[in-house]
């Protein structure tokens, strides 16, 4: 029970009318981004335990995770999630970029289609 | 930044600024936290002292070079008041960005510490439950109704204040309280997070030595992490905490009872009505940081009733940011006040302008006996380089003004 009221009432809203000093488009998007950059913090955090960790065991040693260099296939699995990720993360602007030269026919709105696919044939 | 390498031994050597958040002390009733909860208050409380130290900054020049300059030409004078400050500083692109993230990290405090607090709800309850069964130690009052100055808009946007149960015998308001003191703070107040009541602790053994209270009332006690250092400090005393909230009081008598504190008593009350205890019962009446969250009839009730309820030669201290004084510069009283606009802080500003010795001579006290001072908290404990700080928090800092009386 703690943890669905945890998770529905740990971003409450305060009592109170919460100002905005930006266009509030920018502010939300600033206030998602100053949330990711938050858990980006805790991720490094613990990755950075964990190789303390991993250290202090004697499983590897901090220098060979500075000193690592990936064999071609390694290197090329790499670039390949990364470019995969960039991709994911700037969908928006692929899309927004082929809508520039997109066919008429390719860009209609859809309710401009409901209105042609919902049309009585008969009258 | 990245690992090894490129960290060089020197830096890390000379290292002095804000701790890991693991230093903040671990009493019984607080809260369970995880490797994730504790590097989110890290990224907080540096957040916070980034802010402060490296934005705020930007905001005075942004007002010295361009904004005054502008407001000046524009009005034909310089700004009169602080809300022409402020207003003018609304237009800047500067002290928006600074204000729209320090709003941010506000929210974000309050959502991480209510995430460590209400998933542990039950739990938590269930160790305060334990405590309340100390007899006399806890006298809750659920018929209370709340003041207006509480109800009407959540206190440094903390949902809910002080008073909502989630459940019967909840104390998650306390936890969550608790645990985000260090990143608000930036680690300023200690590892108990009670640099106000040790200050004040060392004010009153410098100033009053002679001074052996044998009744104390701490008004506005929430946590009690500023009364128990005023406890410890006179053992002879019997000392009562009141405060609002029932969460509060149940976190604070199982914090005070976990760190061997046995003579602080808690009661739910609201001050401005103490007829529960009689005329001139108490040697000691302390607040700390605690009137710029009333109202004005309020805080004139409670100054009243402080008169009736202290001994001849008892004493009434009131620990609170400075005051708005002709001698502080426009500026600052704009930045100082931000808390009141956009941190729901709504009697903030009231509180900083209003002639606080005129309050305590219509309450009755003899305007010859009236106490000004100076105090602040060292962190000596976890942050000793913090003696040395010269960062301007803007009502945030841990170094807050002394107004009292004896009467």
């Amino acid at each position: 029970m703690s943890i669905s009221l945890a998770l529905e009432q740990a971003g409450r809203k305060p009592a109170g009318k919460r100002p905005y000093f930006l266009n509030p488009e920018v502010e939300r998007v600033l206030a998602i981004t100053m949330a990711v950059a938050q858990e980006l913090a805790v991720a490094r955090e613990r990755i950075d335990t964990l190789e303390r960790l991993l250290e202090a065991k004697g499983l590897l040693s901090r220098d060979e995770i500075e000193a690592f260099a990936p064999t071609a296939d390694q290197a090329a699995q790499r670039s390949l999630w990364s470019q995969e990720y960039i991709a994911r993360i700037l969908r928006i602007v692929q899309q927004e970029g082929e809508a520039i030269t997109a066919s008429e026919q390719g860009d209609l709105l859809s309710e401009e289609v409901a209105v042609e696919l919902t049309a009585d044939s008969k009258t | 930044m990245d690992s090894g390498e490129t960290v060089t031994a020197s830096a890390v050597e000379a290292y002095d600024g804000l701790p890991d958040s693991r230093v903040i002390g671990r009493h019984a009733i607080f809260p369970q936290t995880t490797h994730d909860d504790v590097a989110r208050i890290n990224f907080l409380a540096q957040l916070n002292r980034h802010l402060a130290t490296q934005v705020a900054p930007f905001v005075r020049t942004a007002w010295e070079s361009r904004v005054e300059p502008a407001a000046r030409a524009e009005a034909g004078r310089p700004a009169r008041d602080r809300h022409e400050v402020r207003k003018a500083l609304l237009r800047d692109p500067m002290f928006n960005t600074w204000s729209a993230l320090r709003r941010m990290t506000m929210e974000q405090r309050q959502q991480a510490g209510r995430w460590i607090a209400l998933r542990q709800a039950e739990a938590l309850a269930a160790k305060a439950a334990v405590s309340a069964g100390d007899k006399g130690r806890l006298t809750l009052n659920p018929a209370l109704p709340m003041p207006r100055y509480v109800s009407a808009v959540d206190h440094h946007c903390m949902a809910g204040s002080y008073h909502t149960e989630q459940f019967p015998g909840d104390v998650s308001a306390g936890a969550n309280y608790d645990v985000g003191l260090f990143i608000t703070t930036g680690g300023l107040l200690g590892r108990w997070s009670d640099g106000g009541g040790r200050a004040i602790v060392d004010w009153v053994k410098q100033h009053k030595p002679d001074f052996k209270p044998k009744r104390i009332l701490d008004i506005g006690a929430t946590l009690g992490h500023n009364v128990l250092p005023i406890a410890a400090a006179f053992p002879e005393a019997e000392v009562i905490a009141v405060d609002l909230g029932a969460p509060m009081l149940r976190y604070a008598l199982a914090r005070a009872k976990s760190l061997g504190i046995d003579n602080v008593r808690f009661v739910q009350a609201d001050a401005t009505d103490l007829s529960m205890f009689e005329d001139q019962s108490f040697d000691w009446i302390q607040t700390t940081m605690f009137l710029h969250e009333l109202s004005l009839t309020s805080m004139q009730a409670i100054f009243r009733e402080s008169h009736r309820l202290l001994k001849p030669g008892g004493v009434v201290l009131h620990v609170e940011q400075p005051q708005y004084t002709p001698q502080m510069p426009l500026f600052e009283q704009a930045m100082r006040d931000w808390d009141a606009f956009y941190n729901n802080e709504p009697f903030w500003s009231t509180l900083h302008e209003i002639d606080l010795d005129r309050c305590f001579v219509d309450a009755g006290f003899d305007a010859a006996k009236l106490i000004h001072d100076h105090v602040s908290a060292d962190a000596r404990d976890i942050f000793p380089a913090a003696a040395d700080d010269t960062v301007e928090d803007f009502g945030r800092k841990a170094a807050w003004r002394l107004v009292g009386a004896e009467r």
